[in-house]
């Protein structure tokens, strides 16, 4: 059995009386893989900073191998972190910025013996792929290579716990792909207990074993990748986590659901008969017949084409559907479709039922995310600017 | 297409702007240069030129009084460069690490007295050393040029570090605390580290503005102490001398060494920032 590594209880967090935890419980195994993932201001980072010491909860505990360690400082906790910037020291070469932790650790009183130093780095620089870079300046090198820097600045140390605060943010796609393997493959190889917080998605289900969603403050579910894309428990989890088509439905037994007055079989058991739930359709689970045999009936609305597949927008009595397909079918095609009863998900109504899962602004959808990114880099500018008057 | 819209933006100079900008440089460096020139004049002669010689050098190195100016600037500027560096990198530190609505009305409070006028700053300061000095029983003197010295440099030391502790990342203190510092290890072994060069900067401006002053030493100084520029001040009312012309040649090259020094530091520390941040974009 996994053993019990860190464990957050009741954990609460303010600032300025804006609470951005709330009642936060969670455990996690030595030698786990867990990532936190939500959007932006969910308070990811916050749970990140409060295991690295950097940050006191406002009320709650937090146990490091069954030891309280709310009032343990940073530099005292057998754990290190890689900040989203990298933050690395830019008046020291590559050599020295991984040394520098071992060069403040005391054994027994006695610091540590140079020899062994520079062995440790210069193992730790083969590890990251970085061999005969330890003279560089830090400041020279690509962001790949600071990421790595990063990395080995933190491994070379052995905590027992890794935290990453969205290391990869700013790689672009192809280096992301790279060191998404690469951190998976340190992490199993030395099995170290890595927390790692993210806002996507896609990194979290391919690395992850255990991924933990947080909207608000507060944690909406925890589970392996597959439980958290299969089986999300309330529509922000389904919405977040890939794309997701909820429409109302009625359940009327075990594993019979109705949508738009059809019925269709499904897995799901245990709803009171004649209940309102929250039905999940994924766009790939979804087939497209011709409009005869399909048990709804519905017309394209619109495609975009997405390499792999297309993805179709279908407008089924006034609600847009997401349907993710390899046809060709264009804007104007009436269509029929089929839902294999392992394709539909159920899930009681809740306190984001209705917030989530139409496609009929779909394109505005997109707008959406867009705009955020940018107002986010205006903020930054907006410091910046501040900065230099 | 690329070559011709370079060309027509940026214009190289006709006649006309060549002359101008010969102009203006001449108004500004040709009372330096008759200065210059004439502080190697063999005749005490202000208009005519009599043949080369040094003697005025020599006799500045010969004259007391001069030399004990000469000593007490020296001194002074040494002493207020590292104590307002001091002062200086920890005011920036602490304004650094406040929040924008206490470091906004704090950084301007910190600028207003670089603007202000050098005779209010002079006559205040030496308003509040003599009422001081009535109660604690002290006079104006090496004590007061000192201090005065020193709070007038002050702020400048600020301005040039505040641009290096804005470049630091926000997570550099907690990652040097995650590895293993203290906080104030972390202060000694990062911070003080990554804003060296603007510490350094801070303390050649501090130095250069501490040799160049006279009118807060002016006020400030009483009668018995006397800085380079003072001395220099004195001479020209006693008496037209050669000397002052090699003295402020002096003055003159030293100053502008320190700002020729300065100047390179900054923009190879500016080049340095713009090829990292070039190859982080790759």
């Amino acid at each position: 059995m996994a053993k019990e590594l860190i464990r957050l209880t009741d954990c609460r967090m303010a600032f300025d009386n804006e609470v951005v935890l709330n009642n936060i419980n969670l455990y996690i195994n030595d030698k786990e893989f867990l990532t936190l993932l939500g959007p932006s201001g969910c308070g990811k980072t916050t749970m990140l900073r409060i295991i690295g010491g950097f940050l006191k909860p406002v009320s709650g505990d937090v146990f490091f191998d069954g030891v309280r360690i709310n009032d343990v400082p940073p530099h005292k906790r057998a754990v290190n972190t890689i900040f989203q910037k990298y933050a690395l020291f830019t008046h020291l070469n590559v050599f020295d910025n991984i040394a520098f932790g071992l060069r403040l650790q005391r054994n027994n009183g006695n610091k540590l013996d140079k020899f062994e130093i520079h062995n440790r780095v210069m193992e730790m620089l083969e590890v990251v792929s970085l061999k005969g870079f330890e003279k560089r300046d830090v400041t020279l090198l690509s962001g790949g290579q600071q990421q790595r820097v990063a990395i080995a600045r933190a491994l070379v140390n052995k905590p027992k716990v890794l935290l990453l605060d969205e290391p990869l943010g700013a790689l672009d796609m192809r280096l992301r792909k790279d060191m998404q393997n690469e951190l998976k493959s340190i992490q199993q190889a030395t099995g170290i207990t890595f927390i790692y917080v993210t806002h996507d998605q896609e990194e979290a289900l391919a690395m992850s074993d255990t991924v933990v969603v947080m909207e608000g403050g507060v944690i909406q579910q925890i589970g392996t990748p597959e439980d958290i894309y299969n089986e999300p428990k309330n529509a922000f989890v389904a919405d977040f986590i890939g794309e997701s088509n909820i429409v109302d439905g009625i359940m009327h037994s075990d594993g019979v659901v109705e949508i738009f007055g059809r019925k269709f079989k499904c897995l799901d058991k245990g709803f009171d008969p004649m209940e309102p739930v929250d039905v999940v359709i994924r766009p790939e689970d979804v087939d497209i017949v011709p409009p005869k045999s399909g048990k709804l009936k519905g017309t394209v609305t619109g495609i975009t084409f997405r390499g792999v597949l297309y993805d179709i927008i279908v407008d089924f009595h006034g609600f847009k559907w997401l349907i993710q397909t390899t046809d060709l079918c264009p804007v104007g095609t009436k269509i029929g479709i089929k839902i294999d009863p392992d394709g539909i998900h159920i899930m009681k109504k809740g306190a984001f039922s209705g917030m989530y899962g139409d496609y009929s602004s779909y394109s505005a959808e997109y707008d959406e995310i867009s705009d955020a990114e940018h107002e986010q880099d205006q903020e930054d500018e907006e410091e910046n600017e501040f900065v230099s008057s | 297409m690329k070559n011709t819209a370079v060309s027509t933006v940026v214009k190289k100079p006709g006649i006309l702007g060549r002359s101008y900008t010969a102009f203006i440089l001449f108004f500004l460096y040709a009372p330096i240069f008759i200065l210059i020139t004439f502080s190697f004049n063999s005749t005490r002669s202000r208009s005519v030129w009599t043949g080369f010689t040094l003697d005025w050098y020599r006799s500045l190195f010969l004259d007391s009084s001069i030399m004990n100016a000469f000593y007490t600037t020296l001194i002074v500027a040494v002493i207020s460069a590292i104590v307002a560096t001091i002062a200086g990198t920890f005011a920036a530190v602490g304004f650094h690490s406040m929040r924008r609505r206490w470091r906004t009305p704090l950084m301007h409070i910190n600028n207003i007295p670089m603007m202000n006028a050098d005779i209010a700053t002079g006559v205040s300061l030496s308003l509040l050393f003599i009422s001081l000095g009535m109660v604690l029983r002290f006079r104006l003197g090496f004590g007061t040029l000192l201090l005065a010295h020193i709070t007038f440099n002050i702020p400048y030391v600020v301005l040039s570090i505040m641009p290096k502790l804005r470049q630091l990342d926000n997570n550099l203190v907690d990652a040097a605390c995650d590895l293993g510092c203290t906080w104030i290890k972390a202060f000694w072994k990062v911070i003080v580290p990554e804003i060296m060069p603007g510490i350094i900067n801070g303390l050649i401006i501090a130095f250069t503005l501490s040799i160049d002053d006279f009118v807060i030493s002016y006020f400030t100084a009483g009668g018995n102490v006397m800085t380079l520029p003072m001395q220099i001040f004195a001479m020209t009312r006693r008496r037209i001398s050669p000397e002052i012309n090699a003295l402020s040649t002096i003055l003159f090259l030293t100053v502008l060494a320190l700002l020729i020094v300065i100047n390179i530091r900054e923009s190879k520390q500016e080049e340095k920032l713009h090829r990292g941040e070039d190859s982080r974009d790759r």
